[in-house]
């Protein structure tokens, strides 16, 4: 295997001072298609460019469409968290059509949603990032690897990793089980409608889904969490490593009361070391850097617009460059409980930290990010514990809608992999325009107007490349923020 | 142990409907599998697509993933899970489709847009080049021994990416070989996402006896062979006249509702999804996934 190529003879890599390009294309165990290209001086990253590889079109093929169809054609941006999308869907089309849920119809959506987060998250550090950490079998799909791929475990250590993943395969087919028990079928929901959910739960559906989180949940509390403090042990100074802006944002997400003002994780922004409240009128979508035309930039999503020019010379990526108050902001785990901060599982107190801030610095980071996604599950996996004891047998979960002729809505929730923002507008009974601001667009996106690079351009500046051609440190960072 | 074709499609169809349990793939399937395959190298591949038909897949219960990964297939290139990236994956990917030309399994997932010379979709770079889907699709479906379409954006008309408003040009891997006159066998494994019994069967039986006995629409028939309304355990409703009139009412047919079942084939009824739980019917109405019209001729999808 030849590992990852430099553009330039391997031994520049030790010749001090000198610059070395590095491109990893395809980035592998994400969702999508994303490469990235670093510039490697003195053993660091010193610039970084990320390039999302794929353009569908969803915003145009919505035009024209009934509004009710948004909910389904959405969950089709990301087969890992569809419930997120319709979750972002519904609740613009709830505000278009003027709709109030009921009480049991908010906790099945958490139900139907949470249980996805547990899905996410299990997915995504096990089948995704465990194997920067922890060597596979040696056949396929787990070869070929890095030749030099710094694992740091010792034979038993690593043993419980493969042991893990193989058994998170299970884990995260049983969350599956517990988001189709009301959503119907899972990946892509059929429950999830303007108006609330399509199926009252029945007293032995909330059983099954109670017996299978229970398992879950177990999961979560004996391997998952200290797997994760084990890796903080082992791979310290990735705690140190891949820290970026340091802003992140928010929009909040499972809201606790019918009115959807108070909520599990918490709408808030943090920019350069100051907290304050999420106003979505900051928002706008940059695409100087873009295949997409210069005329659309500088955007609100309720003024968006999606006209593709993937010749565009000064274009690198089809992401988008979303911007909070023109400044980029990182979304995900770490962003959400950072902003709650709130208290952290056993494991976590007695390492000595007892809220998410606890970190200090040390949260924005590759282990950072990993841990955040690690207390987060523990934290939804206690919030639904709490509305399996809410959630009524028989209650009404739909109030019937009817599409008006013309009306708008946000919809703000947070995706497993970060902050999600669906804009609908509604004219003469059908789509008008339709805008999707991602949580991928926030990490992955190039850079803008400004020339500010996006959170994980940002992120892998001074990321240790030792040896360029097994660039381990790359994907790990890239892994860390889920894109 | 092994199973005669007869024996296998009687298996694979004869899901236990009712039974809440209803994904039984029996122990034989799995040791013909494991026999015929040999770990056959499936090389998988994805275009437009959103990796929920990889994510259906991994929640196959019988054979399990870990059964399928470790025991049955050599899956030596999937981007959502090999372990490698970068010019290392693809040179790899590229050895073993040179190696076992004419005798590798290639999965699409995906749709493959073809406007701006393929520029929509990126899978990956070498020695400074960019390659499209495209391209990958053309060059190693020459080589594959057959080709699995998997999900509605590699079958038909590429499903939602080829959806009406589109400007991507994307169009499925049959599509491709038309246009390219490439002859390999394509086998449609359609439905958003698939069912994983119905792409781990199909595999299963391509490994044991070949390409399966395909529909019109290039589907195996053992899946997608029956009717979902004339099937369906609400058709006595239909029949005496009681419709559903919101969602949450289970008492009655859901066509009203705007559910396509009359217009959909496909063993959903029986075979429910994720483990038996529950099915779109159940909770809602059936959308049409599995259909070559699905989403525009099945729009709207909610009426209710």
């Amino acid at each position: 295997m030849s590992g990852c190529r430099a553009k330039q003879a391997p031994a520049a890599a030790a010749a001090p001072g000198k610059k070395i390009k590095i491109a990893v294309d395809p980035v592998t165990r994400i969702e999508g298609h994303l490469k990235v290209e670093v510039e490697v001086k003195n053993g660091k990253v010193v610039d970084a460019h990320c390039v999302g590889g794929m353009f569908r079109g969803f915003e145009n093929i919505l035009i024209g469409r009934d509004p009710r169809d948004s909910s389904q054609i959405v969950q089709r941006i990301c087969g890992v968290c569809p419930t997120a999308h319709a979750t972002a869907s519904v609740l613009a089309q709830d505000k278009a059509f003027g709709v109030k849920i009921t009480t049991n119809g908010r906790i099945v959506r958490n139900l139907i949603l949470g249980a996805n987060y547990l899905q996410s998250h299990i997915l995504h550090f096990y089948h995704l990032a465990a194997l920067d950490y922890v060597n596979g079998p040696d056949v396929a799909p787990f070869v070929p690897r890095y030749k030099r791929n710094d694992i740091r475990l010792n034979k038993e250590k690593n043993a419980i990793g493969v042991n893990q993943y193989l058994k998170a395969l299970e884990i995260r087919r049983v969350c599956h089980e517990m988001v189709a028990m009301f959503g119907g079928k899972m990946p892509h929901v059929q429950g999830m409608v303007v108006g609330g959910t399509t199926e009252i739960p029945t007293a032995a559906k909330i059983k099954q889904y109670a017996e299978r989180f229970k398992q879950v949940k177990e999961f979560i509390e004996n391997e998952y969490l200290p797997l994760i403090y084990i890796l903080g042990s082992e791979y310290g100074d990735l705690l140190e490593t891949g820290t970026g802006w340091k802003n992140v944002i928010s929009f909040g997400v499972f809201p606790l009361n019918d009115e959807e003002t108070d909520f599990l994780l918490k709408p808030g922004v943090y920019t350069n070391g100051k907290d304050s409240a999420l106003d979505t009128a900051k928002i706008k979508e940059y695409v100087k850097y873009s295949w997409f035309d210069d005329s659309t930039t500088g955007l609100h999503p309720s003024q968006g617009k999606t006209v593709p020019a993937p010749e565009k010379a000064t274009g690198y990526s089809f992401i988008k460059a979303p911007r909070y108050n023109d400044t980029p902001h990182e979304v995900g785990p770490l962003a959400r409980m950072w902003v709650t901060n709130p208290e952290l599982s056993p494991e976590a107190q007695k390492a000595g930290f007892k809220r998410m801030r606890d970190f200090g610095e040390k949260a924005f980071s590759i282990l950072g990010r990993h841990i955040a996604r690690a207390e987060e599950a523990w934290l939804v996996a206690k919030a639904i514990e709490q509305w399996l004891s809410e959630v009524k047998p028989g209650a009404e979960t739909y109030t019937p809608t009817e599409v008006p002729e013309t009306g708008e809505g946000m919809g703000l929730t947070e995706a497993p992999r970060g902050s999600l923002l669906h804009y609908i507008n509604v004219k003469d009974s059908v789509i008008a325009n339709y805008q999707i601001v991602s949580a991928t667009l926030w990490n992955a996106c190039p850079r803008d107007d400004m020339n500010q690079r996006g959170p994980i351009e940002q992120a892998l500046i001074g990321v240790p490349v030792p040896d360029p051609k097994n660039p381990v440190n790359v994907g790990r960072l890239i892994r860390s923020f889920d894109p | 142990m092994s199973l005669s074709r007869r024996e296998f499609v009687k298996l694979c169809t004869a899901t236990v409907a009712g039974l809440g349990v209803s994904q039984m793939f029996h122990p034989a399937i799995v040791q013909a599998m494991k026999e015929g395959a040999k770990k056959t190298p499936v090389i998988w591949i994805q275009g437009q697509g959103c990796t929920g038909c990889s994510v259906s897949l991994l929640n196959t219960v019988h054979p399990s993933i870990k059964e399928v990964l470790l025991d049955i297939i050599s899956l030596e290139y999937h981007p959502t899970v090999m372990a490698s990236e970068g010019e290392m994956a693809l040179e790899h990917m590229y050895e073993i489709a040179n190696k076992f030309a004419g005798k590798f399994f290639l999965v699409v997932e995906g749709a493959i847009p073809r406007a701006a010379n393929g520029k929509y979709c990126i899978v990956g770079e070498m020695g400074d080049r960019e390659i499209t889907m495209l391209e990958l699709t053309e060059e190693l479906g020459k080589k594959a021994h057959a080709v699995l379409a998997v999900g509605a954006c590699a079958c038909f008309n590429a499903g939602i990416p080829g959806a009406a408003g589109n400007l991507t040009r994307a169009a499925s891997v049959q599509t491709i070989f038309n246009e390219k006159g490439i002859k390999t066998p394509v086998v449609n494994i359609p439905g958003c996402p698939p069912h994983p019994d119905w792409m781990v069967g199909t595999i299963a039986y391509a490994l044991a006896h070949g390409i399966p006995e395909l529909d019109e629409n290039g589907r195996p028939v053992m899946f997608y062979g029956e009717n979902i309304h004339e099937n369906c355990p609400y058709l006595k409703y239909a029949d005496e006249g009681t419709m559903c009139e919101t969602f949450t009412q289970k008492e009655g047919c859901r066509m009203e509702l705007g559910c396509k079942g009359p217009n959909a084939y496909a063993d959903c009824f029986k075979r429910r999804w994720n483990n038996g739980v529950n099915w779109c019917i159940e909770n809602a109405l059936c959308i049409g996934c599995v259909e070559p019209g699905f989403p525009d001729e099945m729009s709207p999808f909610y009426e209710g």
